[in-house]
């Protein structure tokens, strides 16, 4: 394998994880709190939609990614409502979430471009290379990304730090494993849920502005592509911690980015598997747990069902 | 009489609220709701065209309404049923392009059969996954419909491509396993089977011991399981039937009406299905109201993006509203005294 080949399948690699990683550490703060967002995918997707109109109309990105982050949040506000706030079924409500999703961006992007939308672009993110280190062959790419790219790297440690060592993210697990003794222990359950929730939107409405601004430079009805499944599987897979996430991210993103150095790569599989392969792998991980999930114990739990 | 009230009355107030929020959205998108409105009524219901369409629409809508409802009933969140239709596309598609020998009468429904039977056995991964390994029934659902996508879109594009391999489609159906229309209308008699399926798996479930043990596994896994029911087997049976109600959609939409395989057959069925369910209460009769429903919307979406401008994508607001207010409603108290009564 040449190193131009190897240098340019690490860029994709990390073009296609930094998405999944976003929206992987916020599905993994929500599902530490006990709750599973199925909506994810309708958040990547109003994230993504919300990022390239303000982009678009502004021409600062940094904007796109602020309103990015704002309309994950709205739509996860929804959910908290519907959720926490009324004790609505977690699965039934965010697929509704998704379906939101599909039509409120598509109605939008049609009312505000019209039938003729396409070839819509904006100039995306800014690269922020590291003086020396993004010259290195091969890993330089690591060096060579948007300030979003580099925050969603920096996000894993501190995360992780935030679960694991500060009393907040205490309290976060325990509403997750069981929400009455937390309340017992005078846990604010709801507001911890909801908390948790926004901070997903957000996260999730980042990857979303990440695909827009900084991968397609453009928005297509649709974009989001099941990524948002991606990264409620990347969780399992990194068995709930944000390091496993990190690991699966990258290893997801390399599979997407197979597909396209298939043919370079000399490589005789349909990029089919290569896309199914990020299912079918969190399939037999799941089995494999059987009897040692480490997932929250009130994962999915209604509160006056826990 | 007031029992029925109140059981469809939730419906109906979901769907006038989902009707307001998705006119405020075309008013916001700076369209006129009641030309919108009107357009997709005109589309539906205007002419014997739009009628027929209405019926073709409903159809998938209804099955897997169905497969939604008997699994969400016995208490199983199948968010799979896309995947289980389009392993069943998949099964008629093989069949019905080169089993070419068998006369229609015993080719048709053995096709069919295999069908729901690929449906079952898609959604049965999920069962075992879930009854031997404790495997939640929602991540492995959703995980299997991306698997099934990519398999359908490896074959359309590999194995199965066309003979003149033009485009990423499969042969078409020879003409022993095509359901017959009422031409010049596309409508055909898979709606017949459909709505007879939706009559059974109402006495199925109501009036039968199975769906009687279904119904109680749903409301308790633990007190049915103290009445001596076996919660396990009652599970799998649900789950089962909801892949095969959910194939059947997927065999009688390609032998119907695109008489091909290919990637973008559904436009998210499944997923859809669970709208429809959800305001059919989760009753076979009732997903029948909603499907037909929906069918319509679908059906006249086409014809109020054409007059009004509105994309037709809106059908997916109106569905998610009606799931908000539905899922809302039932959590305040005096709805679910009200529902929670007994049939």
């Amino acid at each position: 394998m040449s190193v131009d080949l190897l240098t340019s399948l690490l860029q994709t690699t990390i073009t296609m994880a930094v998405p999944l990683l976003l929206a992987g550490l916020g599905e993994l703060v929500v599902e530490r709190a006990g709750v599973v967002n199925i909506g994810l995918e309708g958040m990547l997707l109003s994230g993504a939609f919300a990022a390239m109109i303000a982009t678009f109309f502004t021409h600062i990105p940094l904007l796109g990614l602020v309103c990015g982050c704002a309309a994950g949040a709205l739509l996860a506000g929804l959910f908290a409502c519907v959720v926490v706030g009324l004790g609505g079924n977690q699965v039934v409500v965010g697929t509704a979430l998704n379906l939101l999703a599909i039509g409120a961006t598509g109605v939008a992007y049609r009312a505000i471009f019209g039938v003729t939308g396409a070839a819509l672009t904006v100039d995306g993110f800014a690269l922020w290379p590291v003086p020396l280190l993004s010259q290195l062959p091969v890993v330089g790419a690591l060096f060579d990304q948007p300030l979003l790219g580099y925050a969603a790297f920096a996000l894993v440690p501190l995360i992780s730090f935030g679960l694991f060592r500060t009393l907040a993210g205490v309290k976060l697990r325990m509403v997750g494993e069981n929400p009455r003794a937390a309340a017992a222990q005078g846990v604010a359950v709801r507001f911890t849920q909801t908390a948790a929730l926004l901070a997903c939107g957000m996260l999730a409405g980042a990857a979303g502005s990440y695909l827009a601004v900084a991968y397609a430079k453009t928005f297509v009805e649709g974009m989001s592509a099941g990524r948002g499944f991606i990264a409620l599987a990347i969780v399992i897979f990194g068995r709930w911690s944000p390091w496993g996430v990190l690991a699966t991210s990258l290893l997801f993103g390399m599979a997407t980015a197979l597909q396209f150095h298939v043919q370079a790569l000399g490589l005789a599989i349909p990029y089919q598997f290569l896309l199914m392969l990020p299912y079918v792998l969190t399939l037999i991980v799941l089995a494999g747990y059987a009897g040692t999930t480490r997932a929250p114990a009130a994962l999915g739990t209604p509160l006056d069902e826990a | 009489m007031q029992r029925l009230i109140n059981r469809v009355l939730p419906s109906l107030l979901a769907l006038i609220g989902a009707l307001v929020v998705s006119g405020l959205a075309i008013a916001l998108s700076g369209s006129s709701p009641l030309l919108a409105f009107e357009a997709l009524l005109d589309g539906a219901f205007g002419s014997l065209d739009g009628l027929s369409e209405v019926a073709v629409k409903s159809c998938p809508l209804l099955l897997t309404g169905l497969a939604v409802a008997v699994s969400f009933q016995a208490g199983i969140w199948n968010i799979g049923a896309e995947g289980q239709l389009l392993m069943g596309a998949l099964a008629i598609a093989v069949i019905g392009s080169r089993a070419t020998w068998l006369p229609q009468p015993i080719g048709l429904p053995l096709a069919l059969g295999a069908s729901a039977t690929f449906g079952a056995l898609w959604a049965g991964i999920a069962a075992q996954l879930k009854l031997r390994r404790q495997v939640n029934e929602v991540i492995s659902t959703i995980m299997l419909n991306f698997i099934a996508l990519g398999l359908l879109s490896y074959l359309v594009q590999g194995p199965l491509m066309e003979a003149g391999g033009r485009y990423p489609q499969s042969d078409a159906l020879s003409p022993e396993f095509l359901m017959p229309r009422l031409s010049p209308y596309r409508i055909h008699l898979g709606l017949l089977l459909a709505l007879f399926l939706a009559a059974a798996m109402q006495v199925f479930l109501y009036r039968s011991v199975a769906g009687y043990e279904i119904r109680a596994t749903g409301l308790s896994p633990e007190a049915a399981r103290l009445a001596g029911i076996d919660v396990r087997r009652r599970l799998l049976l649900a789950l089962l039937l909801s892949g095969a109600l959910a194939g059947l959609a997927g065999g009688i939409e390609v032998s119907a009406i695109t008489r091909r395989l290919y990637e973008r057959l559904s436009p998210g069925w499944g997923f859809t299905a669970i709208a429809v369910g959800l305001l059919g209460r989760l009753s076979p009769v009732g997903v029948v109201a909603a499907a037909f429903l929906f069918g319509a919307m679908d059906a006249g979406s086409n014809a109020m993006q054409r007059v009004a401008g509105v994309s037709s994508v809106l059908v997916s607001i109106i569905q998610a509203t009606v799931i908000f207010f539905l899922v809302a409603f039932e959590r305040r108290t005096w709805f679910s005294k009200i529902s929670a009564e007994p049939d």
